[in-house]
């Protein structure tokens, strides 16, 4: 054996940056310097609050929502009971692609992956006996994300709540869906247009409200690094900033309600660099790039959590501990709200059980590890610290190639982007089937003996199927079909005449259109995407 | 090794938007030297018949992670035997539960492959099932 000592192993985390050994105060100050500002103050990179989790703790708002309204409502009741704070609406891809529960599109789809909606009737029964006081809603929806946000807020006022005063959240982030997660719907301008319309009403009907989410979270699972996935994020919000502007919007009236989702598997100290950084570049768009007046149009507010790449199907357990850890990322970067995806959620819709214990998870690092304690416990190491003017500075890296390619709506039009990302998941498949990116219990510590994993599916509900279809057929029958088709002509008059369609959804919601009715309007007016194919090429 | 290269046809049908996996078998299938053609989201099992038999596909995969792999692959099989695409090699990707592959393989998806498999084994499948 030899005396010399081995050589030292390179690490260069996933966003490029390569990682010291050990980090100094010469560090930081060749990276940047320490950021003075204290949290609560512009850019934020501390925090968006003076007090963060000492004044409240995250929102926990664990994603929910299957088969028909009834069911979900008792979900959500029983998650509440559990000492949940906020709700995070799942909707079936029926919903989510604009197909009523009984077209021919919706077979063996209708509340499989979320609650079915049909019409407002739906949206009654899915929150009743639920405060929207106390309860702030997340609606996990985009590419009818108009429509369901117009739903809700005829829903709350019909409950008797004042809408200008009424706080929810819409996920309405199309741009990443082209991207990523797939329910686009219309082409991309005119989707980018409908978000547009969402800002636009909210400003001034629900000021409250917050109508976008901006989503980088998909991209990096769909095949993003952490800075880049900030980046992509920015590259977005800015389009609909711009978008809005064009409406003749003040940057004050609606930055404060634009909202974020990141997430938060990987590696530790790159995610919380990643939130700190990503804080701080927002703050430096909107109020720098903007010129926006009131300090909190710059606050990234965001939802960190998921991590649903990051958990595997073999060896589900370890994904409980996956939970905890990425839980405690999103404590440590200051995130407003989490959810966890629940270990079982790489094979199914999560259980109660599950639901529970993710939501423990959380409880556990508020009550007993001290992670509400003091604001960015991490600010401060000379590791973070420099991690985060290099993150930073890859986040602006990945702006600036969505510049370069004309802009990120250009370049999800062009299929360019799409095209960068799944070429990054196609290299980070192969690091995983050689070894070179490790994971527990798939490519090292696997399991040797044959033993199943125990995990209890959920089993799709024909008979609540037949329910959603039978009772969206009885709506048909008891409405005013004359109204229904009234409203619906304004819609499209609407849409064609580019005016803005909120307040014709409003109407046709309350007469109670049903999605299909309207995504159809809208299509008519808008027509289909279809996906750029330049991709795929022969061989050769 | 100077046969006709093999052609493969990849499918998303239903509803469902997760097209990672879809798009990277695609990438590896593209390395592995087959002619591919990739739907995109959203085809109906009409559409996915039509498109196999017009480009003469000799495999045709489906990736489906909704969990409704049961009922499309019931309909796509029907319609493939009724256009004569039995001699093909069926296959079928995604979040596919134990209690459910032995049923696909059963319908005539001769390749089975859940999350987690190695985009490799699903070349040397194809090079070894084409006849």
């Amino acid at each position: 054996m030899s005396k010399t000592p081995s050589k030292i192993r390179p690490v260069v985390n996933e966003s490029g940056i390569e990682i010291k050994p050990l980090y100094t105060a010469q560090d930081v100050l060749a990276s940047g310097g320490v950021d003075a500002s204290a949290p609560g103050q512009a850019p934020f990179t501390r925090g968006i609050h003076p007090l963060m989790y000492r004044h409240r703790p995250w929102t926990m708002r664990q994603y929910t929502g299957f088969a028909n309204a009834a069911d979900t409502n008792q979900r959500f009741k029983y998650l509440i009971a559990n000492g949940q704070t906020g709700l995070n609406v799942a909707f079936d891809l029926a919903t989510q692609c604009g197909y009523d529960s009984d077209a021919p599109e919706a077979a063996g789809e209708v509340g499989r992956v979320g609650m079915a909606i049909d019409t407002l009737r739906d949206f009654e029964i899915a929150f009743e006996g639920i405060d929207l006081d106390a309860i702030t809603v997340s609606l996990t929806i985009n590419g009818t994300a108009a429509i369901l946000i117009a739903m809700y807020l005829a829903m709350a006022e019909k409950r008797g709540y004042d809408v200008r005063q009424l706080r929810g959240t819409a996920q309405n982030d199309i741009l990443k869906e082209f991207i990523g997660r797939g329910t686009w719907i219309y082409p991309v301008d005119p989707s980018v247009r409908l978000v547009a319309d969402t800002i636009e009403y909210c400003a001034k009907a629900a000021p409250k409200y917050s109508p976008v989410s901006v989503c980088g979270y998909h991209i990096r699972e769909s095949g993003a690094t952490p800075a880049e996935e900030m980046g992509y994020a920015f590259a977005i919000a800015k389009a609909y900033t711009d978008a809005a502007l064009a409406r003749g919007l003040d940057i004050d009236e609606f930055a404060g309600r634009l909202s974020f989702n990141f997430n938060i598997y990987g590696n530790l100290f790159e995610q919380v660099a990643k939130f700190r950084a990503g804080r701080r570049r927002w703050a430096k768009i909107i109020l720098d790039e903007y010129g926006a007046k009131r300090p909190d149009s710059g606050w990234l507010r965001m939802i960190a959590g998921g991590g649903g790449f990051g958990l595997t199907i073999e060896q589900p357990e370890n994904n409980i501990m996956r939970g905890a850890y990425y839980a405690l990322v999103g404590a440590l970067s200051g995130a407003q709200t989490m959810a966890l995806c629940c270990y079982d959620e790489a094979y199914t819709i999560p259980t109660p059980r599950a639901q529970r214990l993710s939501l423990r998870t959380m409880q556990l690092l508020i009550e007993e590890i001290g992670l509400t304690d003091t604001v960015d416990p991490l600010g401060g190491s000379y590791y973070i610290e420099t991690l985060t003017n290099q993150t930073e500075d890859k986040i602006v890296e990945a702006i600036k190639w969505a510049d370069a390619q004309g802009g990120i709506v250009k370049a999800v039009s062009d299929g360019v982007i799409q095209a960068k990302v799944s070429n990054y998941a196609y290299h980070r498949q192969k690091a995983l089937e050689s070894g070179d990116l490790h994971k527990v219990g798939v490519n090292c510590y696997e399991d040797t003996d044959e033993e199943k994993p125990q995990v209890e599916l959920h089993p799709y509900d024909e008979m609540g199927a037949k329910q959603q279809i039978d009772s969206v057929r009885k709506v048909r029958t008891e409405r005013s079909n004359a109204a229904v088709e009234r409203a619906l002509k304004t819609l499209r008059d609407d849409a064609k005449a580019g005016r803005n369609v909120m307040p014709a959804l409003v109407e046709a919601v309350k007469a109670y259109a049903t999605v299909g009715e309207m995504n159809g309007a809208l299509v008519e007016a808008f027509g289909r995407f279809k996906e750029p194919t330049q991709l795929w090429r022969q061989a050769g | 090794m100077s046969e006709r290269r093999i052609k493969i046809l990849l499918a998303k049908p239903g509803l469902d938007g997760h097209d990672v996996g879809a798009k990277v078998v695609v990438h590896a299938l593209l390395d592995a030297g087959f002619d591919v053609a990739y739907t995109g989201l959203r085809q109906t099992p009409e559409a996915i018949v039509k498109a196999a038999a017009e480009a003469k596909a000799d495999v045709i995969g489906l990736s489906i992670l909704s969990g409704a792999h049961l009922s499309l692959c019931r309909r796509i099989r029907e319609l493939m035997q009724e256009k004569g695409l039995y001699d093909k090699l069926w296959i079928v990707g995604g979040n596919i539960p134990e209690d459910d592959r032995m049923v696909l393989r059963q319908l005539g998806f001769k390749g089975v492959f859940p999350t987690g498999s190695h985009t490799d084994d699903i070349v040397s499948f194809i090079r070894e099932n084409v006849k």
